[in-house]
C-alpha cells in the first residue's frame, strides 16, 4: 500500500513538472576560455563566441545561413559610385551602463579601430575609410577610397562591434555593449556569466533570462558535462568519436555543421621541390579525404578542393580538380624528378584532428613513395614561432577559422611563400567589387585557381559538432562566423 | 640564533633574486610572440607592431626586467596580457582554489601516512607492513593526473557522486567547493601519502630499535603505550621534515591536477598562460611557486636549529 502511494505521489510529481513554466536559463560549454572579453582587440575565436551580439552588436550581423542583416542600423544606401555608405540607426539604443547609442559612438569604434595604435586583429576591415562624418545622431556617413565588395560583410564581424568611448578601455575585463545581455560576472578559469539586458531595443525576441559559458577543455569532461546536465548545449564538442552516440540518444540534439575553418596541410611552395607544382599536384593526388576525414574526425566534415568555406554563398565544390588517384600522384612525382622517392617533414601542431590528420597523411603519401616524416610542434605559440614567422617547414597542418580569408594566399609575407600575380590581382578585384553576382563569379575562380596550384593540401571543414538537450531550441547548425548567438534561444517546456 | 636567521634571510633574498634572472631569461629565449598569439593567423604586420609596442615588447630586455622587479617591490605584480587584468587580482582569485587544495591534500596525506607508517613499523613483516609496503609502492609509481582520470571515470561518470571537474566556488557553500575538492585532493595526495608513510615507517622502526625505547619496555611499559609516548613523537621530528619539503610537490602537483579536474586555480592559469605565452602572468607565478619553496626551506633550516642545537652554533 505505502509503496503503490509513493509510486502515485512520484508520478504526481512527474507529471506536475512540465506544467512549470519553461526553464530560462541556459549553460552553454565551451572548449577554450576567451583571453579577455574584447574582441575589438584580439583574434581568439572564443572571445567571438562569447561575446558577439549576445554582449556587443554591430552595424550590421551576419545571419545563421552567412547573410549580411541589419542590426543597430536598420537601413543604409550606398551611393551609385559604391563610395559612400550612409546608415540610418537604430534609435532609443542603450548601452549596458545606460548611456545613449548614438552616431557618435560609431565614428569613436571605427576611429579607434583604424587608429595607427590600434590593435584590431581585422584593421584591413577600415582600411578603404577614408572618413566618417555625424551628420545627426542618427545617421552616420562612411566614405571608402576605394569601392568594397566585402565593406558591409566585415561590419557584421566581431572586430566591427560598436562600443562607447567611456567604457571602450576595460571592454576585456569588464564588457559594455548594446547586446540583449549584460555582463554579469567572469569567474576566471571556469566561466563567464551574462544576464538578460532589461532595456534591450529588442526585448520581445528575447527567451532566456541568464546564460552562463562554462569552459571545459578535456575532451571527456565535456561529454561528462552533457551527460550530467551540467551544461545544457556544447556547440563544439571536441570528442567527434563519441559525437555518434549523442546522435543516437534522443535526449540530445547532435548536428555536425560547418565551422569556417579551412583545414590544410600549408606547403613551403617557394621550397624545393615545392617550387615545382606537379610535385605539389602530385601530393594532393596522393590525399584520399573521404578516407582522412574518417580517420582524423570520425567522419565527421566536408571535404574541400581549395579554400572556401561551403557556408559562404560564393563557395564552389572544387574537390574534383585534383582528386585522389595514386597512379597519377605517382606518375606526377617521376615527371618531376622523383622516381625514386621524396623524402619531406610535415609540422604537426598537438590538436587531435591535426596530428590525427598527419599520421594519416604520412601513411598515404608512403603509398605514393614520399616519406613524409612527422614533426611535432607547439599551438600556438612554438608554431607561430617556427612556421608562421620563420617560414622554417616543409608541409604543416593548420585549420583557418577566419570566414572570408582566401585573401591570405594573396600576401606576399605569408607562410605557404606562395606567389601568383594572377591570383592576386583577382582576389584584389573581387574585394572591390560591389556587384554581388560579378563578385561570387570573382571568387569562384580564384578558389579555382588554389586548387589547381595547390600551395597547401586542402582538407577539410572543420565541422561544428553541436550537442545540446532536445528541448532547447534556437541555437545554430553552422557558424558561417565564430559566434554562439543565444539571443533567440529558448527551452520548448 | 639571530645571526642564523639574519644570514638565512640574505641567502633567501638573493636566491630570489637569482631564480627571478633565470625565469626572466628562460622566457626571453623561449620561442613565441605573444603578440601573434592575441593577433591571430590574419593579422598585419602593423597591427602586430602596434600591439607588441602597447605591451612594452619592443624595449630592452634589462629595461624590461628592472620594470618587473620594480613593480614587484611596489608591490605591482602587472597586468596580465591575456585576461588584462592585474595579475595580483589574479593569482588571489586562483588561490582560493589552490591553497585549499593543497591544504585539503596535505591533510589527507598525513592522515594516511601516519598511522599506516606506525603500523607496518609496530608489526615489522607483518600483513600490515606488507600491504602498506604495496602501497607506498604503488603510490610512488603511479601519476597524481593518471589516479584523477581514473576517479572521474569511477566516482563521477560511472558513481556520479562527485562532478566531473570544474568549482562551483566558494559563494556556491562550503559543501559543495569542499565537494569538487576533494577528489583531486586525494589524487594529489596519493603519491605524497606514499612517501611519507615510507619515511615514517623507516622513522619509527630506528626509534623502536634505540636504547631509550628496550629501557621503557623494561621498566615494565606495555608496548602500545611505549609506542605513543616515546616512539612516535621522536619519529615524527624526521617526519615534519619531508613534510615541510613535500610542499613544494604539492603546488608543482596542482598544475596537473587542476587541469584534470578543470579546476580554476594557480597552476592551471600557469598552464594556460604558457600556452598563450601570458609572459607577465608566467613570470610572476612561476617567481610566487619558486617564493614559496625557498621560504619553506627557510623555515625547515631555522626549524632544524631550533630542534638541534649543534646547528646553531654553526651557522
Amino acid at each position: 500500500m505505502t509503496k503503490r502511494l509513493l509510486t502515485a505521489a512520484l508520478l504526481l510529481s512527474v507529471s506536475a513538472l512540465p506544467a512549470l513554466a519553461a526553464k530560462t536559463s541556459l549553460v552553454v560549454g565551451m572548449p577554450i576560455e576567451p583571453p579577455g572579453l574584447d574582441p575589438t582587440i584580439a583574434a581568439p575565436v572564443a572571445i567571438r563566441e562569447v561575446t558577439w551580439v549576445n554582449l556587443y552588436e554591430g552595424l550590421v550581423r551576419i545571419d545563421r545561413s552567412g547573410k549580411v542583416q541589419p542590426l543597430l542600423a536598420k537601413s543604409w544606401e550606398v551611393s551609385p559610385d559604391g563610395l559612400s555608405y550612409t546608415f540610418r540607426l537604430q534609435e532609443g539604443v542603450k548601452f549596458h551602463d545606460g548611456s545613449t547609442f548614438d552616431s557618435a559612438d560609431v565614428k569613436f569604434a571605427f576611429d579607434r579601430a583604424r587608429d595607427p595604435k590600434s590593435t584590431n586583429a581585422q584593421k584591413q576591415i577600415f582600411a578603404p575609410i577614408t572618413s566618417i562624418e555625424t551628420p545627426d545622431p542618427a545617421t552616420v556617413v562612411i566614405r571608402l577610397k576605394e569601392t568594397s565588395g566585402n565593406f558591409l560583410y566585415y561590419l557584421g564581424w566581431g572586430d566591427a562591434v560598436i562600443v562607447a568611448p567611456e567604457t571602450a578601455a576595460n571592454n576585456a575585463a569588464n564588457p559594455v555593449g548594446t547586446g540583449p545581455f549584460k555582463f554579469k560576472s567572469w569567474t576566471r578559469g571556469d566561466r563567464v556569466e551574462l544576464t538578460k539586458n532589461p532595456d534591450y531595443w529588442q526585448k520581445d525576441k528575447v527567451k532566456l533570462e541568464s546564460v552562463t559559458f562554462r569552459f571545459i577543455s578535456d575532451a571527456q569532461a565535456q561529454v561528462a558535462a552533457l551527460r550530467a546536465g551540467d551544461v545544457d548545449a556544447f556547440p563544439n564538442l571536441g570528442a567527434p568519436e563519441l559525437f555518434a552516440e549523442f546522435q543516437k540518444d534522443n535526449r540530445f540534439k547532435a548536428v555536425a555543421g560547418n565551422t569556417e575553418g579551412e583545414t590544410v596541410a600549408g606547403i613551403n611552395s617557394a621550397k624545393k621541390p615545392f617550387d615545382d607544382v606537379r610535385v605539389r599536384r602530385a601530393l594532393m593526388h596522393a590525399v584520399d579525404r573521404k578516407a582522412l576525414i574518417e580517420g582524423a574526425y570520425s567522419g565527421f566534415g566536408q571535404p574541400i578542393g581549395s579554400f572556401f568555406s561551403p557556408n559562404n554563398p560564393a563557395f564552389v565544390d572544387t574537390t574534383n580538380v585534383i582528386p585522389y588517384d595514386v597512379e597519377k600522384a605517382k606518375a606526377l612525382l617521376k615527371e618531376a624528378g622523383h622516381g625514386n622517392g621524396l623524402s619531406i617533414t610535415i609540422k604537426s601542431p598537438q590538436m587531435a584532428y591535426a596530428s590525427r590528420s598527419a599520421e594519416l597523411l604520412s601513411a598515404m603519401m608512403a603509398e605514393v613513395g614520399v616519406d613524409l616524416k612527422i614533426i611535432p610542434t607547439e599551438f600556438p605559440a612554438k608554431w607561430i614561432e617556427e612556421v608562421f614567422k620563420n617560414k622554417d617547414y616543409d608541409v604543416t597542418i593548420v585549420s583557418h577559422t577566419e570566414p572570408l580569408d582566401i585573401e591570405i594566399f594573396a600576401r606576399d609575407s605569408y607562410y605557404f611563400n606562395y606567389k601568383n600575380e594572377k591570383f592576386k590581382a583577382l582576389v584584389a578585384e573581387a574585394a572591390k567589387t560591389t556587384d554581388e553576382k560579378a563578385r561570387f563569379a570573382k571568387y569562384a575562380e580564384a578558389q579555382k585557381i588554389l586548387a589547381e596550384d595547390v600551395p597547401a593540401l586542402f582538407l577539410f571543414q572543420l565541422p561544428k559538432l553541436g550537442v545540446w538537450n532536445a528541448k532547447v531550441q534556437g541555437l545554430w547548425e553552422n557558424s558561417p562566423i565564430p559566434s554562439n548567438d543565444v539571443t533567440e534561444v529558448s527551452w520548448s517546456e | 640564533m639571530l645571526r642564523l636567521v639574519i644570514t638565512r634571510l640574505v641567502s633567501l633574498a638573493v636566491t630570489l633574486l637569482f631564480v627571478s634572472l633565470a625565469i626572466f631569461l628562460i622566457l626571453e629565449v623561449l620561442p613565441g610572440d605573444p603578440a601573434a598569439i592575441m593577433l591571430g593567423t590574419a593579422a598585419r604586420e602593423d597591427t602586430l607592431a602596434a600591439l607588441r609596442q602597447e605591451l612594452g615588447l619592443d624595449q630592452p630586455a634589462l629595461l624590461r626586467y628592472l620594470q618587473w622587479i620594480g613593480g614587484i617591490f611596489q608591490g605591482d605584480l602587472g597586468t596580465s596580457i591575456t585576461y588584462k587584468m592585474p595579475v595580483s587580482t589574479l593569482v588571489a582569485e586562483r588561490m582560493n582554489v589552490t591553497l585549499p587544495l593543497s591544504l585539503l591534500a596535505i591533510l589527507i596525506s598525513t592522515a594516511l601516512a601516519l598511522p599506516l607508517g606506525v603500523a607496518a613499523a609496530a608489526r615489522r613483516d607483518g600483513p600490515v607492513d606488507r600491504a602498506v609496503l604495496v602501497f607506498s609502492q604503488l603510490g610512488v609509481a603511479v601519476p597524481n593526473f593518471w589516479i584523477g582520470l581514473l576517479f572521474i571515470l569511477f566516482f563521477s561518470t560511472w558513481l556520479g557522486w562527485f562532478p566531473a571537474g570544474g568549482f562551483p566556488g566558494w559563494n556556491a557553500g562550503v559543501g559543495p567547493a569542499l565537494q569538487a575538492l576533494l577528489l583531486p585532493a586525494v589524487a594529489l595526495a596519493l603519491p605524497q601519502a606514499a612517501v611519507l608513510t615510507r619515511v615514517t615507517r623507516s622513522a619509527t622502526l630506528e626509534v623502536i630499535g634505540a636504547d631509550f625505547v628496550r629501557t621503557a619496555r623494561a621498566k615494565g611499559v606495555d608496548k602500545s603505550a611505549t609506542l605513543r609516548r616515546h616512539v612516535v613523537p621522536n619519529a615524527l621530528i624526521p617526519v615534519t621534515t619531508i613534510l615541510g619539503l613535500q610542499l613544494s610537490f604539492f603546488f608543482g602537483g596542482a598544475i596537473l591536477v587542476e587541469n584534470v579536474f578543470n579546476l580554476p586555480g594557480l597552476g592551471r592559469l600557469a598552464y594556460q598562460a604558457l600556452n598563450q605565452r601570458d609572459l607577465v602572468v608566467i613570470k610572476d607565478i612561476v617567481l610566487i611557486f619558486s617564493g614559496l619553496v625557498i621560504v619553506v626551506n627557510f623555515l625547515v633550516d631555522i626549524g632544524y636549529a631550533i630542534l638541534d642545537p649543534r646547528l646553531r652554533s654553526r651557522a
